[in-house]
């Protein structure tokens, strides 16, 4: 009998996944929208992204939508925790989801309105994210199979860190994908960028990782520490310093890559970097989906109906994977200003 | 009606829903109409074809991008406000919503990005492809999307578990309910409906000022040709579902025509002020012994009428009614406007400048007439979010009210400033007409649609 809930939850943790590494990088554009010295440069940082984003922010509704299929009760539970957060970063999502194609048809004074609006956008949907993230992590409050806690839950000094974090971690994406795909000057103040963002986002690291060990008692035990009486078990620890080892080795790599000017190293190693914290994530509150309160198995949907959606996706997800490869095949190279898109 | 939780929630969903059908209405039709263009392009390289290729791929852009990000907010807002009926029915139609994202919002997300850039960068039948693609996955997703709604509106196929929640007994069952064929075939035809009026009205509108401009009369005719197959279509299709309306929703089929007895022999209201106070119509210009006639029903069959519900269980009776009206009326324009057309072309008198007029007052009505067919399929299935099992009262979440009034505001806020300018663009590209478009600013170095390709960040003389 295959594990159907497992296997779901799996899925849905990596459309997640990579919608955090795709959106990541195109948001992470869009935060940095506003440090662009001319309209040109930001009209190829937006050539960068344009081709791919849409299907990039798909992940969005596939992780919400695989969440509302194969975990109703989790989906039901989790949305009204966030609701404010949520239209925050609905409505970011549109104002840079359209500054797209406006920016481009506006003149002049919309023109620099749709410009701050895809920066804007870009930013509030970010730190929306970020603030679900650290609310999801504190855990939710929960009575029988309904949402039972307060409105601003997620207002604490704790999600706002995450909330900077994730910025400060599109924004290094967001950097390193410009190395990639850009030259000249644009290409110069990339680097530069990437420098100022991977500071930050080692900061943010730190600064997360050790909050996070006391925002809820049960993600410290799980870390092998103990906040309450200052004990640290060595032994579970230990084996899971790998995870923040990984997150290390991804910050050398983007290092090592903007010092030997690379042009896809420190991209690579932004992604360790995301890697390395998805998988902390994962050790904190495996096998919840609503944290602490209801795991996998208690939410999942019935098992006709993983079964069902489970036969198409064996079929339409190497599919998807194979066209989305192709896509970004078919637009690979440096964006450069002239040309824009032949 | 208090302003609480529920009947925000409720005008939230209806003002979202309402804006984002707006997009899928137009680019179901627009991208099959790309299709049919770049395809007859390669067939006869009719230079024509390609000019208008490339002037409504930039439409349809704008368009595309409106209806993406309208759509993620829909995704989302199940939970957010309706989170009571994902959690019973989710393990139902949540299948039917994730099929849709995995056979078709993926599809038209990522052949977009091909679409609209990669001209110059696959060949002219990988582009080709890539357009028919598209034009493909909006149909999907309006077949997933119409599905998980017509199961709603006549729900089968399952059954409830100990704790309340909903398990599917046959997912072909609940796939395949009784209203979901003919609300398919209706929805589809409104979506070509609703794109060959804008295209009819834009090429009539130029049409006006400069006669035979050779790009405009090509729009005019296929645009013209398509209404006046798809318009009696429609009103089969309509009619279809009107059958299906009276068999399973006679609550719905009551509302839409005013029916407050339940009788053999029902009249037809042509117009009438239905009032819920007094459980009658007000004023009512009646045709007798016709109504069973409509409803394709035997006269001595008894159709049951409002009667039948406590009033508090009666949907909102003059919305239906009116929205119905508003619906069959620009219909039966369309009818007119299709087989005028067909009529005047077969005379060679396409040009009469009252047909031209007549096609451009038409522009918009492809999106009242949807957007009025909905208010009849969703507020006349109240009190019901689905249809004898679940009321809407219980679907909602048990969110703050001052929380809705604020995702409300801020989401009317939003997308009035998105429409404004998304609608601003739009005509403006239709008054420079095909044939700027297609030579602006420099044709061979841009893309069709490349609207982020390097534009100066000020026109010189440009007053806006
Ligand atoms: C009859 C067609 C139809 C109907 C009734 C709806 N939609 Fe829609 N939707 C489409 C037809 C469509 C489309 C043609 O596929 C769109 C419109 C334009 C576009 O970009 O894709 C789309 C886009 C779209 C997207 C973005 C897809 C992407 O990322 O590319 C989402 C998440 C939804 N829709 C979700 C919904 C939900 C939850 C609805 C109902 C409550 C809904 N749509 C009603
Ligand atoms: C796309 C065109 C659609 C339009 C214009 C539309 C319109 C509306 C309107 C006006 C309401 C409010 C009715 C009332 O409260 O009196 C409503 C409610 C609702 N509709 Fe639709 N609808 C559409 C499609 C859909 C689809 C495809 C689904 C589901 C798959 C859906 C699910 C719902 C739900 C859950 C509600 C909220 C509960 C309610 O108020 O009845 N709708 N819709
Ligand atoms: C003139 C003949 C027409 C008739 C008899 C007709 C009939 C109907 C009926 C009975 C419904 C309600 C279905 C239900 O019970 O849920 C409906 C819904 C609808 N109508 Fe029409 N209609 C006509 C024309 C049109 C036109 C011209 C358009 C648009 C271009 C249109 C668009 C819609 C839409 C979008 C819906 C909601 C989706 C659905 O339930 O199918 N209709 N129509």
């Amino acid at each position: 009998m295959i594990d159907l809930p497992l296997i779901w939850a799996a899925l849905i943790a990596t459309a997640v996944l990579l919608y955090v590494l795709l959106d990541g990088f195109d948001l992470g554009v869009g935060i940095l929208f506003p440090f662009a010295r001319t309209p040109q440069d930001r009209d190829v940082m937006m050539n960068t992204i344009a081709p791919v984003w849409d299907g990039n922010e798909t992940w969005l509704v596939l992780g919400g939508g695989g969440l509302l299929a194969a975990f109703p009760i989790a989906y039901s539970i989790l949305m009204p925790a966030f609701y404010l957060p949520v239209a925050v970063m609905l409505s970011g999502l549109i104002l840079r989801g359209v500054a797209f194609e406006f920016r481009a048809r506006a003149r002049k004074r919309g023109r620099a309105f749709w410009t701050a609006m895809f920066a804007l956008g870009s930013i509030l949907a970010t730190f929306a994210q970020g603030l679900i993230l650290g609310g999801f992590i504190q855990g939710v409050r929960v009575e029988g199979t309904a949402f039972a806690g307060g409105l601003f839950d997620w207002f604490t000094p704790y999600c706002l860190i995450v909330a900077f974090g994730l910025i400060a971690g599109y924004a290094l994406l967001g950097a390193t994908w410009l190395i990639l795909k850009t030259e000249d000057d644009l290409h110069g103040d990339a680097r530069r960028w990437a420098v100022f963002t991977a500071v930050l986002v080692a900061v943010a690291l730190v600064a997360v990782s050790v909050s996070t060990l006391s925002v809820h008692p049960r993600v410290g035990l799980r870390w092998g520490v103990d906040t309450a009486q200052g004990l640290i078990d060595w032994a579970v620890l230990l084996p899971r310093l790998i995870v923040p080892g990984l997150g290390l080795a991804g910050l050398l790599v983007v290092a090592w890559g903007l010092a030997t000017g690379r042009h896809l190293a420190p991209f690579a190693g932004s992604i360790l970097v995301f890697l390395s914290g998805f998988a902390g994530l994962a050790v904190g509150f495996f096998p919840y989906v609503v944290p602490y309160a209801l795991d996998f198995r208690q939410s999942a949907a019935p098992d006709n109906a993983l079964a069902l959606m489970l036969f198409g996706t064996v079929f339409a997800l190497p599919l998807i994977l194979g066209y989305t490869a192709w896509v970004y095949w078919v637009f690979r190279g440096k964006v450069s200003p002239e040309a824009g898109y032949h | 009606m208090d302003l609480d939780a529920l009947f925000l929630s409720r005008l939230q969903f209806a003002f979202t829903i309402a804006y984002h059908i707006i997009f899928p209405s137009f680019t179901i039709g627009l991208a099959a109409y790309l299709a049919v263009l770049e395809g007859m392009w390669l067939k006869t390289r009719d230079e024509t074809f390609k000019t208008l290729y490339l002037f409504w791929i930039k439409i349809f852009a704008i368009s595309f991008g409106m209806g993406v990000v309208t759509g993620v907010v829909m995704s989302y807002q199940f939970g957010t406000n309706w989170s009571e009926f994902i959690r019973v029915t989710g393990g139902v139609i949540g299948p039917l919503l994730a099929y849709e994202v995995l056979t078709a919002f993926f599809l038209e997300a990522s052949f977009l990005g091909v679409m609209l850039f990669g001209w110059k960068k696959v060949g002219e039948k990988l582009h080709f492809a890539a357009t028919c693609l598209v034009a493909f996955g909006t149909a999907v997703s309006a077949f997933w999307i119409l599905a998980a709604n017509s199961w709603m509106q006549t729900p089968q196929g399952f059954e409830i578990m100990a704790d309340g929640r909903h398990v599917a007994t046959s997912f072909m069952e609940v796939i395949f309910s009784p209203s979901f064929l003919p609300r398919l075939a209706h929805m589809l035809l409104a979506a070509f409906l609703t794109t060959a009026l804008v295209v009819g009205a834009a090429s009539a509108w130029r049409l006006l000022r400069q006669p035979n401009q050779r790009e405009s009369r090509y729009g005019l005719v296929m645009a013209v040709g398509l209404i006046a197959v798809a318009a009696p279509l429609q009103v089969m299709a309509g009619h279809w579902s009107g059958e299906v309306t009276r068999h399973h929703q006679p609550s719905k089929l009551a509302a839409m025509e005013g029916y407050w007895e339940t009788r053999a022999d029902q009249p037809f209201h042509v117009i009438a002020i239905p009032s819920r106070e007094t459980q009658s119509n007000h004023f009512a210009l009646t045709i007798p012994g016709v109504g069973n006639l409509i409803q394709n029903a035997p006269r001595d069959e008894v159709i049951p009428g409002l009667d039948q519900l406590a009033p508090a269980d009666q949907p909102p009776v003059w919305l239906v009614f009116w929205s119905f009206r508003v619906m069959i009326g620009l219909g039966l324009l369309m009818l007119a406007l299709g087989l005028g057309g067909a009529w005047l072309a077969w005379r060679g008198r396409l040009s009469d400048r009252w047909f031209l007029r007549f096609a451009v007052a038409l522009g918009p009505a492809g999106f009242v007439a949807v957007i009025a067919g909905w208010i009849v399929t969703e507020v006349g299935r109240q009190p019901w979010v689905v249809y004898g099992v679940l009321r809407t009262a219980d679907a909602v979440s048990a969110v703050p009210t001052a929380a809705v009034m604020t995702s409300l505001i801020t989401y009317i806020a939003v997308y009035a400033v998105v429409f404004t300018a998304g609608v601003l663009f739009i005509i403006r590209l239709i008054a420079e007409g095909p044939v700027k478009a297609a030579v602006d600013p420099i044709p061979s170095e841009r893309a069709p649609g490349s609207a982020l390709a390097a534009a100066p960040e000020e026109i010189p003389g440009d007053p806006s």
